[in-house]
């Protein structure tokens, strides 16, 4: 890929915006909770900004990039990502576990669990929550570093300093605020940038009825080749799709990551924080047009031979990662070419701020003011949430080269970190909507679910992974179609052995009072007044909207 | 009103795309088409970027006019 002076403009003002965003935002950081996050209050943001950041949050180069690559290797079966997995989540979380969250006055999800529940299982939750956030951050650089080197011939080193760099300035300077400002900036860019690269390969590829015509079926239906995990490419059946992404995995990481519920919770009142994700998934669920066709345009253009082609990887597979920039370099000239790029590194950037972000929130009031230096003042707790920045930011760096040398452990950790959330939404449930249920057996529960998974994982195989639990000449229990249809069953099963768990523990320990869980559970909580006056814009008539159309997109690519 | 409109997202995100919207518009107008492409892409993209920015500016304006006035009524 060659860039031209116009590009490096192009990428100069984008990256000269972000910094001013930062720094103007600055004057409007006084308390911990300016900087790290809470609720409401004057300083509140407005709805359509904490409604774009939800899902710029998590719109990371892993969904830019990977869904142009899932797209090209799955096709639009991808979209049960979105239209199975992630709307019907947000759309519980905006109904039915804003009103804890919000209603609760935690600062965090881990402070929420603390609340419900009691204080090691709360340390659990923000422990393994931290560790997450700074290696997530860290693999974001190092993915980035990589691309760049890859597209641009850029040093690593130079690559990691730089973004780490300007992710610092603005996250140090305008804390909570700038990244979820950023993040939507970073949003129009994505959409603005990679739209026009959906229109030229449709007119190229003879839109969607050229590409039915060029690919196989299964390339371009959702459903109809979902009844067995034989007939499609990412050897899913309908109950591993339906079990295991669409509830344990989505619901666990939708409803539970800190990450995104801290933006519903920077909302100004209940009934904002609850629309939040609602509001959301309107563009969520059009989102597939824009990250998953243009990888279905790559590999018809591939099929159809001519000047395009997807790169192979040194072991002759086809390199499906690279269709992204890949089409980039095909189609756009100097100038919007820029523009895509930019679009590319802000993804990585405002991914790794988002963590970043969520880490110092965590540390600060889950692990420094819960657990090292409870009673400080207000000043102290806001310069500790700007060192945990600073901290954070330099154990990314850290990372990103840890895992230039050693890629093999990033493998391992994100297995790791796997295993750690699979349980997690069976113990909010149980915690949201049984009152019985006790901090002992959350405790107990969440433990037993992750170990569960861990062990699934070591006495199955799929494509030559796990079965680490079994002797060598012995073969594995039970061998899936793909890593997927693997990673699904091990959700599943961490999710039913953690709910179990916690049930039993629950029934022989001793639940808190009712006084103390007024707010925390459905049953001692008073359904929240609705503030919005006109009917079509309260969650409830949003919730309906947003799941006909669901349901219809579902239909329309059945 | 500055203070107002800085405080306002909709104004440095109609800035910005104003901005691109104006390099990527020049751009299209002086380089010509890659080979093999049919349409001016840098146009086409400039033109919905334009499009877009103009209107983000123009509603934080109008907002913070609004504010600064009612300011002045109290």
């Amino acid at each position: 890929m060659q860039l031209s002076f116009i590009d490096y403009v192009v990428i100069s003002i984008y990256f000269l915006f972000v910094i001013s965003i930062g720094i103007l935002l600055k004057r409007k950081v006084k308390s911990s909770t300016d900087f790290l996050g809470g609720q409401g209050g004057k300083n509140a943001i407005p709805l359509w900004i904490t409604s774009l950041a939800f899902i710029s949050a998590n719109l990371g180069a892993q969904e830019v990039l990977g869904m142009a690559a899932s797209g090209a290797k799955y096709g639009i079966m991808t979209a049960h990502f979105y239209w199975v997995g992630a709307i019907p989540a947000m759309v519980f979380l905006g109904l039915f576990m804003m009103p804890f969250y919000y209603g609760s006055r935690a600062r965090s999800v881990p402070e929420y669990l603390s609340l419900r529940f009691d204080e090691k299982t709360r340390l659990l939750n923000a422990l393994s929550f931290a560790t997450m956030t700074v290696f997530s951050s860290g693999i974001s650089l190092y993915a980035l570093a990589i691309l760049l080197k890859v597209l641009l011939g850029w040093d690593f080193g130079f690559s990691v300093l730089l973004s780490a760099g300007i992710v610092a300035v603005y996250t140090f300077t305008g804390g909570l605020r700038s990244a979820i400002y950023n993040e939507v900036l970073q949003f129009f860019l994505i959409v603005l940038g990679i739209t026009p690269l959906v229109y030229a390969g449709l007119r190229r590829v003879g839109g969607w009825s050229g590409m039915q015509a060029q690919l196989q079926p299964v390339m371009t239906h959702t459903w109809q080749y979902m009844g067995s995990a034989n007939d499609n490419p990412m050897g899913i059946g309908l109950f591993g799709m339906l079990m295991g992404l669409g509830f344990v995995l989505s619901f666990g990481y939708w409803c539970t990551d800190f990450l995104l519920v801290q933006r519903a919770m920077a909302a100004k009142n209940m009934s904002a924080a609850q629309r939040t994700p609602l509001i959301a998934a309107f563009p969520k669920m059009l989102m597939p047009f824009v990250v998953i066709l243009p990888g279905l345009i790559a590999i018809t253009m591939t099929k159809m031979g001519g000047d395009f082609a997807l790169p192979f990887k040194a072991d002759g597979r086809m390199d499906y990662d690279m269709t992204l920039p890949t089409m980039l370099a095909h189609f756009y000239p100097s100038g919007l070419l820029g523009v895509g790029l930019t679009a590319l590194m802000a993804s990585f950037m405002s991914g790794m701020a988002g963590n970043v972000t969520a880490f110092n929130t965590v540390w600060t009031y889950d692990i420094y003011q819960a657990h090292i230096n409870k009673n400080d003042t207000d000043e102290h707790y806001l310069r500790m949430g700007k060192i945990a920045t600073v901290a954070g930011i330099i154990v990314s760096i850290a990372t990103a080269y840890l895992a230039r040398s050693f890629n093999n452990i990033m493998d391992l950790l994100q297995l790791v970190f796997g295993f750690v959330n699979a349980p997690l939404f069976a113990t909010f449930l149980l915690g949201m909507f049984w009152k019985r249920t006790t901090g002992h057996g959350a405790f107990t529960g969440l433990l037993s679910g992750t170990a569960s998974a861990a062990a699934v994982h070591g006495l199955t195989a799929a494509e030559g992974k796990g079965g680490w639990l079994i002797p060598g000449s012995m073969s594995s229990l039970h061998e899936f179609h793909s890593t997927m249809g693997q990673a699904f069953a091990i959700a599943i099963t961490a999710w039913v052995v953690c709910f179990i768990v916690t049930v039993i523990i629950s029934l022989v320990t001793k639940p808190k009072a009712d006084e103390e869980m007024r707010g925390l559970v459905y049953s001692l909580t008073e359904r929240p007044q609705e503030t919005e006056k006109r009917w079509y814009l309260r969650p409830v008539s949003l919730a309906v909207a947003v799941l006909v159309m669901t349901l219809a997109l579902n239909y329309i690519f059945h | 009103m500055l203070d107002i409109l800085l405080d306002d997202l909709r104004f440095p995100i109609g800035l910005l795309f104003l901005i691109f919207s104006l390099i990527l518009v020049v751009t299209g107008l002086i380089l010509p088409l890659k080979p093999g492409a049919d349409t001016n892409l840098n146009l086409f993209a400039g033109g919905v970027m334009g499009v877009f920015g103009l209107f983000m500016l123009v509603t934080s304006i109008l907002s913070a006019r609004a504010a600064a006035s009612g300011n002045e009524q109290h």
